[in-house]
């Protein structure tokens, strides 16, 4: 059959689906679902890691093979630094850009280093939003309750308290560094809706939240004169033999030589895993999301938590073939669009939270009700023309231009037709354990944004990472900039490696790959 | 099953959904053969190009992968992101490198006249001389030589509305013959116009006050203390 006859059953059905409204699942049916559909219980797809602070625990085993690999860094690198800081930052994302702005502020000398271009990474792309409970009749208790419902109950409460009373006032920050977040008719910021969430919460810069932000805190950091290091990647930590973190090793990518930076704290703010393609998955992420701080701190000690659970966004494209695993915005279920199968019915609630919805979409597929595209990929129609029966015309061009813009391209016009979706591998749900000033149990090691865990339990509602990476990027800048006013530089070693080396050895681990990984390998080699 | 009978009934079979064939396409002025419709990115890594400079975010958001193009027969050079266009046959296209624009730097909210502060900032800002160079080379089709003139005339809100696409590729910036980094100027107006021009949101500033005030103290010590299955029916329940 062809795109069009496919397409035509969802305009067909259009009007008799608006008149339905679905149930969400109750608590047994949600578990029930995401236990036989929701990736993370593919059993075959995890293994036990061999030996480190995790040893034991369950992973996938693309992220095990990393946290087991081998360090590129040769045991008797010399030791001599090229540069130091106070505070060195490792990340150019938006976690990695508000701790080097407040630490910076705080009076530290900060280094920031990245492993591309300074804002190249998964903040840049947020569209949906962040999340922030300042309407009237919301409350930081309300967004501590749904965040903690989406995610199981698994949400570490100190970490998330801190995040939702400290939300105001990293909007204000924010608002005060000039980001234009959507308001209301009487100047108020505007609040949407998102999946998973009982008030509307979600603050917007229309479908360019993370571009908005990232443009902002990039040109205050070049502002602010911060010295970067572009085009390095973090390879290995530094420590003092004692177990304190002292610095990092650096690749840069332009002549590979290695580069040292002693520094008094480090801040991990690397971002995610999407690159490392869990499960075969496509992803959403950034060309560096290949968990290379994740890989780091283990080899210096610090114990990750809840590394068995992942994201997988509802929504990634899969037609036209350019866009595969590209993230077609949540905005359009929160906005009322449905999620439609072959048959042309809908068959979840489309607000309902994230691991719920790819869930479902997943068993649709299974059960033979997805739409198939030649290339062998499968997929549900998001019905997007909807919007603007609803809304009126122009509303997806007003709302989601980037969506409209990205389909535009490839010659596929969203306000006519219904686009086919299948989840796409978004966002690391746990990470490496840290306190609420974002430092890990390695003494003066630091880890912010994506890359830490805890927070969001099993599951991250929507737009809560944005506030994630603010506000404990905020405060692991302020409390690294803290500690180092009262401390010296620590002596520069690799004690950490060799021990690592020594576990590996004692475990018979061979075979290992090098990590991190830096760049997935997606250059096609001679055969 | 059903399910077989739906493999083959619900498939997409269309010539140009399935797209098999192979074309030619010319990279940095060599020719090789790719397969129809991947990006041009994609097309890089199929015939074995490293790319570190020249990727980010992969998703036409960032930036990083600014691209020249031409297509068959067309003496046309135009402007892309290689992350999110797709090739064709005869196509030709390089990656463009980074450009060494002036940014100026600035303390915001230290400024008293941002709409003046300008022409110092960015001197040659006002001598545009309406080639539209700036507005051609723009993958985001922002009317960048208008926003350049908004910024001029003082109009910094018009800036930062049609900037809001604007991935920062720099595009705009080599072709301009006066020497403008329009991007750089509409970056600086954006901010300028939150900063100074909008109204401050009084409901969050009420929110923050009433955190500090200890407003939630006594839900906090409620839920902090509940049992999981105390907290399951919490969250069960807020409406
Ligand atoms: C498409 C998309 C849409 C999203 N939408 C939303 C949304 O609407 N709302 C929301 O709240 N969240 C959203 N998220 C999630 C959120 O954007 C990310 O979780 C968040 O941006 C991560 O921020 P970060 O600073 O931790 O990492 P990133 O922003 O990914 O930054 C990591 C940085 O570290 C660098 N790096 C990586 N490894 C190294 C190394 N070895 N050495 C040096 N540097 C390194 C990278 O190059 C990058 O600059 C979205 C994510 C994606 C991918
Ligand atoms: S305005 Fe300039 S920098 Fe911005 S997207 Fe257009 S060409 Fe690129
Ligand atoms: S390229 Fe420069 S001179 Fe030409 S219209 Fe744009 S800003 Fe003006
Ligand atoms: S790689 Fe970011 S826009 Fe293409």
């Amino acid at each position: 059959m062809d795109l069009r006859a496919f397409q035509d059953i969802v305009h067909k059905t259009r009007d008799l689906r608006r008149t339905q409204t679905l149930p969400k699942f109750s608590p047994a049916d949600r578990d029930t679902l995401i236990r036989k559909y929701h990736p993370d219980y593919r059993e075959r797809a995890y293994r036990p890691i061999q030996f480190g602070p995790n040893a034991g625990d369950r992973t996938v085993r693309e992220l095990a093979c990393l946290l087991e690999g081998e360090s590129p860094v040769p045991a008797d690198l010399p030791l001599t630094p090229d540069q130091t800081a106070d505070v060195l930052v490792v990340g150019g994302g938006g976690a990695g850009c508000a701790a080097a702005l407040h630490a910076h502020g705080k009076g530290a000398k900060v280094i920031l280093a990245t492993k591309l271009r300074l804002a190249d990474s998964n903040s840049v792309m947020a569209q949906g939003g962040m999340q922030v409970a300042i309407a009237p009749d919301d409350s930081p208790v309300q967004h501590f309750l749904d965040t903690l419902k989406g995610g199981h109950l698994k949400n570490d409460h100190q970490l998330l308290k801190v995040m939702v009373e400290e939300g105001p006032t990293i909007a204000k920050w924010l608002v005060d560094l000039g980001v234009l977040f959507d308001r209301d008719a009487d100047g108020n910021l505007q609040v949407k809706k998102g999946g998973g969430s009982s008030k509307p919460r979600l603050l917007t810069c229309s479908d360019y939240t993370g571009l908005e932000i990232m443009r902002v805190l990039k040109d205050e950091v070049l502002n602010q004169k911060i010295p970067l290091l572009e085009f390095s990647a973090a390879v290995e930590l530094l420590s003092d033999g004692q177990g304190a973190c002292t610095g990092a090793v650096f690749q840069d990518l332009d002549n590979k030589r290695f580069v040292l930076v002693a520094a008094k704290a480090v801040i991990l703010a690397t971002g995610g895993i999407g690159r490392l393609h869990i499960q075969g998955f496509p992803t959403s992420n950034h060309y560096g999301a290949t968990g290379d701080g994740l890989a780091l701190a283990y080899r210096m000690g610090a114990p990750l938590v809840q590394i068995d659970t992942f994201q997988y966004h509802p929504s990634g494209a899969v037609y036209p073939e350019q866009l595969v695993g590209q993230l077609v915005t949540e905005g359009i279920r929160s906005e009322g669009g449905h999620l439609v199968n072959v048959k042309g019915e809908r068959f979840v609630n489309e607000l309902d939270t994230r691991d719920v919805v790819s869930s479902s979409i997943i068993l649709e597929c299974e059960e033979g009700r997805g739409v198939r595209t030649a290339s062998g990929r499968e997929g549900v129609w998001l019905d997007t023309p909807l919007i603007e029966v609803e809304q009126g015309e122009g509303a997806l061009e007003k709302h989601f231009p980037a969506m409209v813009r990205q389909y535009e391209r490839y010659g596929v016009n969203i306000r006519k037709d219904p686009v086919l979706i299948y989840p796409t591998l978004h966002y690391q749900n746990g990470g490496v354990k840290i306190d609420v000033n974002g430092e890990t149990p390695v003494k003066n090691l630091f880890v912010a944004g994506e890359t830490s865990g805890g927070l969001h339990g099993r599951n991250r509602l929507m737009g809560n990472s944005l506030l994630d990476l603010m506000v404990f990027g905020k405060r692991a800048g302020l409390t690294a900039a803290d500690r180092a006013k009262s401390m010296q530089q620590g002596t520069l070693t690799l004690a950490h490696l060799d021990q690592f080396r020594a576990e590996a050895r004692k475990h018979g681990v061979s075979n290992q790959i090098t990590s991190p990984m830096i760049l997935p390998a997606y250059t096609r080699t001679p055969t | 099953m059903a399910k077989a009978e739906f493999d083959t009934e619900n498939v997409i079979d269309q010539e140009e959904v399935l797209r098999p064939k192979m074309v030619t396409v010319e990279i940095a002025g060599k020719t090789h053969q790719v397969p129809d419709g991947i990006t041009l990115m994609k097309a890089l890594w199929y015939t074995g190009h490293e790319v570190i400079r020249g990727a980010g975010c992969l998703g036409g958001f960032c930036g990083a992968c600014a691209a020249y193009y031409r297509t068959k027969h067309d003496p046309k050079v135009k402007t892309c992101l290689a992350c999110s266009t797709a090739v064709e046959d005869g196509m030709s296209f390089s990656l463009v490198p980074p450009f060494p624009a002036r940014k100026a730097t600035y303390n915001l909210s230290e400024l008293k006249d941002p709409k003046q502060d300008l022409f110092e900032l960015y001197p040659e800002a006002p001598l545009c001389r309406n080639c539209n160079a700036c507005t051609e080379a723009c993958p985001q089709n922002i009317d960048v030589r208008e926003g350049v003139w908004r910024a001029v005339f003082g109009d910094f809100k018009a800036v930062s509305e049609m900037f809001m696409d604007c991935v920062m590729c720099g595009l705009c910036v080599p072709v301009c013959i006066a020497d403008i980094a329009p991007n750089l100027v509409a970056v600086y107006a954006s901010r300028a116009q939150g900063v100074h021009y909008t109204e401050k949101p009084k409901g969050l500033f009420k929110r923050i006050e009433e955190i500090q005030d200890g407003q939630y103290q006594e839900d906090w010590d409620r839920i902090l203390r509940m049992s999981d299955e105390e907290l399951q029916t919490a969250s069960a329940n807020i409406k």
